[in-house]
This record gives structure tokens, C-alpha cells and sequence, in this order.
């Protein structure tokens, strides 16, 4: 059990541990994520509205400190940069050298990741392992990252995390976990540690142990949490989609209404798709190849001799059947964790658990 | 800890030879004393210096040394173009699943070819003209633009005297053609195909469409077809998500597919 008023301990904790310390701050009314030095820096007493297409952040004068869920920004550009450098090549006459670019990797903890996001965290881990485990970037970042997790307590119109099984507690791939339990008289957390850098951490605090009062409060705090989800999605039903529903009308009108912005991919705390860039000194000598994210809303994503995904409707028909339904065959599970922020960040208001909904009802595929 | 970001190997140009005026092959070693090892329809990514990577297919393999035929259509295969013997170039792969090569040992063998597909398929012609007494009958069925388009033709004569009935016919005639107009689909048509025959099909998506349904009519067992799928790709390991094909990554899962896994999928439109 960690009083609030000591929370700075555990902050200071990580830090000299050599972390640098990344997790949610307000800006520009939305919050994001960037470093933080104590519990003063966190967005305190404000709650969060999301609906499809909306967003706003309001102060409530709430006793806690994370009452909210998670903003547009997602912990992806931690483990996987926006642009990344993969190698250098430099030419003399007839010899070209390649040297790999070594990235540069921080001990960093992310504090306050909610259950949706420490999933994503562990499918993005499986796609960029897959195929030589043990050697990608991803993992390497991942290695040097500490998970401070943070159970929801407030979820969102906009959250489904409880269909995918992702929320709106965790219950593994943190280091440590925390269950917030804010009121007038009292604000304190409740730990769990789920790895053995997250015991060390937890042993140097020397907390008093949680009671089974306190214990209590924090289940009440996850099952309230769950009672509060609105939204929810049939995962059965998602991972047919594709081959259940891959020529059904409402593509035809979601893409009437989707502008191809490809928000929804860069919001997504799992969408990994990259393309290369390739640059060139003046006089040619050396050239560097860079690893940027994609969108497969972009025209020229697929190229078989020529465009394949001309249509605005088959680019997000790609989009959502990758999410729900062709990730199961491509990596063994779901790519959706429910976190809900390509529906507050689509422009067009379109929310993927509402068309899966409209799709599913038609029972067998449409003639 | 520190890890290197994957990147190309050198490999040596060992010789340059023009195919066609866009259509050339270069052949390649590796220049950091390591091995290679490629199958039959595996491919891999060479880098254009400055330019960029693209996928090319081995089109043949002889020990150390593997030929790429590639035809010039943008950067980084007019970059490719610009190699000379001696120069380095990079390499990463190779990638993908091949062709069945083992199981067709004992069997007959049909290929079709469209265009520039002969040349992810010349390595299995290859092993069936060195090997040639491991196989049954082998028609090679090779449909082309024109007479000046048509590649490899040294390897269809030293295919031919080593029993394999090649078929070759070309969309457009012109006064140095002597043989058949029209669509490969037509000689494929007219032959005589044991059910039970292995076929192997590559080119441009459509003409694999339409051979694969001539060969069922006929009776083929799907079973015994596979066909070579084309998509961009950019890491061709899996992991940029651009040559996705329904529940498929081409680099990973093909580039060649047995027939009946991605039938559904070529025929869904924008897919
Ligand atoms: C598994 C595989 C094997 C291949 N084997 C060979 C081979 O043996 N020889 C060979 O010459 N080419 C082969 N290709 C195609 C080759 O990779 C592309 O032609 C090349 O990537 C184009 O790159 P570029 O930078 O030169 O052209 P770009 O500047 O990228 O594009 C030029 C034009 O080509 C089109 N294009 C781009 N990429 C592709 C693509 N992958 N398929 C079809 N059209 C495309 C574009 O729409 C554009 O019109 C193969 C592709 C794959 C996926
Ligand atoms: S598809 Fe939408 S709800 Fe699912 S993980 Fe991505 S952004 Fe979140
Ligand atoms: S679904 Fe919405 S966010 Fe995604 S590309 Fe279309 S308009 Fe943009």
C-alpha cells in the first residue's frame, strides 16, 4: 500500500534506478504522454469524454489522479519510433560497407499504462519477434523498459477493453501495478508486482503491506470498472469477419464516410506496418536506409503490378479485418485490445464495434 | 544492451547479362566469405545504393552464385541497372516458401509462365533438366508479350533436348514469329494434362487465374497446384504489413501458395 502523499517516493525510486520516467501530462486539453519527475506533474483531478469522433478533457476537481483513460498518443513511439535509422552504407568505387545503426536504447518506465495498452505492448512484442526471436529492436527496447500499470477506474464511453480481455485491469506484462483508490478522505494505491524487477522495486519502497481492507477497496475500484463498460464487441463474430463477411455492403458505406485519413492506424497502439525510406549523399558516397510507420489507408500501400486497394471501402475493409480477424491467422490472436481510440480520433465518427455489430447480424454471408 | 539493426550483406556482381532491352540478370556471390543457401522461388531484397530495396526472385542457383533477372520499371530497378561485374551490391534473404520441388520428384510437371514469371520458375526448370529421369512428363507452357520479349532462350532450347515440351506463344505476332498467337490459356487448352500432375504457375495475377481454371477443368487435383504471388513489400520478414493478402503475408506464408489456400482470396476484388 502506497499513500498518495508518498508517491513521489516510488517516482524517485524508478529514477534512481536510472529510469527516465514517461507517463500522462496534460497539453493543449488532451492528455498525452512525456516525462514527469514527481506526482505533481500529473493530470490531477480532470476526467475525460470521448464519444465517436469527440474528445474533451474537463476538470472535475477529482480526488484522483488518474481518473481518466488514455489519450491519443499511444506507448508505441516509445518501443517503436515514429522514424527509426536501420543501417548505413558508404561506397568506394566498387565497394559498398554496410554498417547497422545500434538504436539507441533508455531504461525508461512508462507510468500509468492501462490494461488495453500493456496488451497492445505484448502483441506489438510478438509481431516485431516473430521472426527471429530474440534479435528485433522492439525487444531490445522492451528489455530496458519498466511497465508501471494502472488499473481503470473510470473507463470511457469509447473503451471495450473487457471484450478483448485487456482490461480494464491487468493482469500480466507489467513490472508493477497499481490500483488507485481516491476519495475526500483518502487517496492511496494498492501494488501488485508482476516480474522480478518489479519486486526489487517494490522491496526498496519498504511499504506498509495492504490490508485486506485495502485489498478490498482496490477490487471494488476494477469491478466497478468493469460494470461501467458500455461498449463491447463479439470477438467470435470479429474473427469471422473476413472470411464471413469479406464482400458485404457496409463496407461500400463505411467508405463513403471514411476520409482514407489514417488516423485510426496511428492512434492504434498495435498497428506496426513501416515502410523504408532511402536517402543519398550529394556526391554519393553514402546512403542510409530509415524505417518509418505506414498506413495501410495510404493508395499505393499494396502494389500487385498496380494499385490494389483503389477504393477508399477496401482500404478499411484491410484495416478492420487485419485488426480482428487476419491477426489470428497471421500471429495467433486478436490485433484489437479495445482501447477504443480509433473511434474518438476517426474524424468521420466511424466506430469499428458498431459496423462489426451491423456486419455480424447479417447472419452467413450476404448473397 | 546493444543489437545492430538488420541490415544487407555485400554480394559481388559476378556477371551482367542483358535479356531483354529492360530485362536483365545479374548473378551474385557473397562477398563476406559466408555461405548462401536459396530454394526454388525464394527471393531476396536487393539494394539499389541510396535507392532502396525491392524484391527479386532467384532465378537460378548454382552453388554460391544466384542469378536475379529483374526488368527496370522504377527507382530502385533502374538503380539495380546501373551494376557492373566487380561491383557490390546488398542482400538480404533469402525469403519466403518456394516451390514443392521434393514432392514433385516421381511425377509429371506442368509450368506456366507469364512473362517475367519464368523467372522465379527457370531454378525448377533447372533441377528438372539435371534431374531429369527423378520426374515423368514436364510441359513447360511460357506465354509472352511478343517475339522480343521472350527470355531465356538458350534455356528452352537446353530444356527441350532434355525432353521437356516447351510450349511458347506470344500476345502479339510480327514477321520473325513463326509460332502461336494468342494466350497461353490456348496451348494449355489443347495438351493433354495428367490429373495427377504437379503445375506450378507464375505471372501477372489475372493469367494465373485463367490458367489455374483451365488446368481444374481438365481435372488437375488443386491439391497439386501452386501458383506465385506478387505484392510490394518492403522488410520481407513478416513485419511491415504492406504484402498482406487476406490472412497471408506474401513474404512469409509465399510467395509460393498451394491453390486452395488463396483461391478465396484472389477472388475477392481490392483484396
Ligand atoms: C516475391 C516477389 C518477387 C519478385 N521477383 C521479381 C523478379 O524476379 N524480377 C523483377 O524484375 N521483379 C520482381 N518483382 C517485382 C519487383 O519487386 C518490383 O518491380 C520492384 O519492387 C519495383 O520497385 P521500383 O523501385 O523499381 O519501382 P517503383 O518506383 O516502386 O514502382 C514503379 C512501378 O512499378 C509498380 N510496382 C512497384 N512495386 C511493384 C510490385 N511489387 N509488383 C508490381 N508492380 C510494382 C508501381 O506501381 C509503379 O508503377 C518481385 C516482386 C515480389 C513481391
Ligand atoms: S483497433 Fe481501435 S480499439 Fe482496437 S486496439 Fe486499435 S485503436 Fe484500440
Ligand atoms: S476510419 Fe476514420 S480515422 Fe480511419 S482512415 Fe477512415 S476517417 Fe480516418
Amino acid at each position: 500500500m502506497l499513500p498518495a502523499q508518498e508517491f513521489d517516493l516510488l517516482l524517485g525510486t524508478l529514477a534512481k534506478a536510472g529510469y527516465e520516467l514517461v507517463g500522462p501530462t496534460l497539453r493543449h486539453g488532451v492528455i498525452g504522454l512525456g516525462v514527469i519527475e514527481r506526482a505533481e506533474d500529473l493530470p490531477k483531478g480532470v476526467a475525460d469524454e470521448h464519444a465517436p469522433g469527440n474528445y474533451r478533457v474537463r476538470s472535475d476537481g477529482s480526488p484522483g489522479w488518474f481518473g481518466y483513460v488514455v489519450g491519443q498518443e499511444s506507448w508505441k513511439r516509445y518501443l517503436f519510433p515514429p522514424e527509426q535509422t536501420l543501417f548505413r552504407a558508404e561506397r568506394d568505387e566498387h565497394v559498398v560497407r554496410f554498417a547497422g545503426e545500434t538504436p539507441e536504447t533508455r531504461r525508461r518506465a512508462l507510468l500509468g499504462v492501462r490494461g488495453c495498452d500493456v496488451a497492445a505492448i505484448a502483441k506489438q512484442a510478438r509481431v516485431f519477434d516473430a521472426y527471429d526471436p530474440g534479435s528485433s529492436a522492439y525487444g531490445a527496447a522492451l528489455a530496458q523498459t519498466f511497465v508501471v500499470a494502472i488499473d481503470c477506474s473510470h473507463p470511457a464511453a469509447t473503451c471495450f477493453c473487457t471484450s478483448m480481455g485487456s482490461g480494464p485491469a491487468a493482469d500480466e506484462g507489467f513490472d508493477l501495478a497499481l490500483t488507485e483508490i481516491a476519495s475526500d478522505t483518502e487517496h492511496y494505491f494498492v501494488l501488485r508486482t508482476g516480474s522480478a524487477s518489479g519486486r526489487r522495486i517494490a522491496e526498496k519502497l519498504t511499504l506498509e503491506p495492504a490490508t485486506r481492507l485495502h485489498r478490498e477497496a482496490a477490487s471494488a475500484v476494477s469491478g466497478r470498472a468493469v460494470e461501467l463498460i458500455e461498449r463491447g464487441l463479439d470477438k467470435q463474430a470479429a474473427k469471422r469477419l473476413h472470411a464471413d463477411h469479406p464482400e458485404h455492403p457496409r463496407w461500400e458505406t463505411i467508405g463513403d464516410r471514411c476520409l482514407s485519413c489514417g488516423n485510426c492506424t496511428m492512434v492504434c497502439p498495435t498497428c506496426f506496418c513501416s515502410r523504408r525510406e532511402d536517402t543519398i549523399t550529394i556526391d554519393g558516397t553514402s546512403a542510409e536506409q530509415r524505417l518509418v510507420w505506414d498506413s495501410c489507408f495510404n493508395r499505393d500501400f499494396s502494389l500487385a503490378g498496380g494499385i490494389v486497394r483503389e477504393s477508399i471501402a477496401s482500404r478499411y475493409r484491410q484495416w478492420m479485418t487485419h485488426k480482428l480477424s487476419t491477426w489470428h491467422e497471421q500471429f495467433g490472436e486478436s490485433g484489437c485490445v479495445g482501447c477504443g481510440r480509433c473511434i474518438t480520433w476517426c474524424p468521420a465518427g466511424i466506430d469499428i464495434t458498431q459496423e462489426l455489430a451491423a456486419m455480424a447480424g447479417d447472419r452467413g454471408a450476404p448473397p | 544492451m546493444s543489437l545492430s539493426q538488420p541490415h544487407p550483406r555485400p554480394f559481388r556482381v559476378c556477371a551482367v547479362s542483358d535479356q531483354l532491352e529492360d530485362t536483365w540478370t545479374v548473378e551474385l556471390a557473397p562477398a563476406d566469405g559466408k555461405r548462401v543457401v536459396a530454394a526454388p522461388g525464394q527471393f531476396n531484397m536487393l539494394y539499389a545504393f541510396g535507392a532502396g530495396e525491392a524484391p527479386i526472385s532467384v532465378s537460378r542457383i548454382h552453388a554460391d552464385v544466384l542469378a536475379h533477372t529483374i526488368r527496370a520499371v522504377g527507382r530502385v530497378t533502374r538503380g539495380l541497372r546501373q551494376l557492373v561485374v566487380g561491383d557490390t551490391v546488398g542482400l538480404r534473404g533469402p525469403f519466403g516458401v518456394g516451390w514443392p520441388v521434393e514432392t514433385m520428384s516421381g511425377g509429371d510437371v506442368v509450368v506456366v509462365a507469364g512473362g517475367l514469371g519464368i523467372a522465379p520458375l527457370r531454378p525448377v526448370l533447372d533441377t528438372v533438366a539435371r534431374e531429369r529421369s527423378r520426374f515423368g512428363r514436364v510441359q513447360l507452357f511460357y506465354g509472352t508479350r511478343d517475339r522480343a520479349s521472350l527470355l531465356f532462350q538458350d534455356d528452352l532450347k537446353t530444356w527441350t533436348q532434355q525432353n521437356i515440351e516447351v510450349n511458347v506463344i506470344v500476345d502479339r505476332g510480327s514477321p520473325d514469329w513463326r509460332g502461336p498467337v494468342g494466350f497461353v490459356t490456348q496451348p494449355l487448352e489443347a495438351a493433354t494434362i495428367n490429373r495427377s500432375a504437379t503445375a506450378l504457375i507464375c505471372g501477372p495475377e489475372v493469367m494465373m487465374r485463367f490458367a489455374a481454371g483451365t488446368l481444374l477443368r481438365k481435372g488437375l487435383n488443386p491439391e497439386h497446384l501452386h501458383l506465385s504471388i506478387e505484392r510490394n513489400m518492403e522488410c520481407g520478414t513478416g513485419q511491415c504489413g504492406h504484402c498482406q493478402l487476406g490472412p497471408y503475408l506474401v513474404c512469409r506464408d509465399g510467395p509460393v501458395f498451394g491453390y486452395d489456400a488463396v483461391s478465396d482470396c484472389l477472388a475477392i476484388r481490392e483484396l
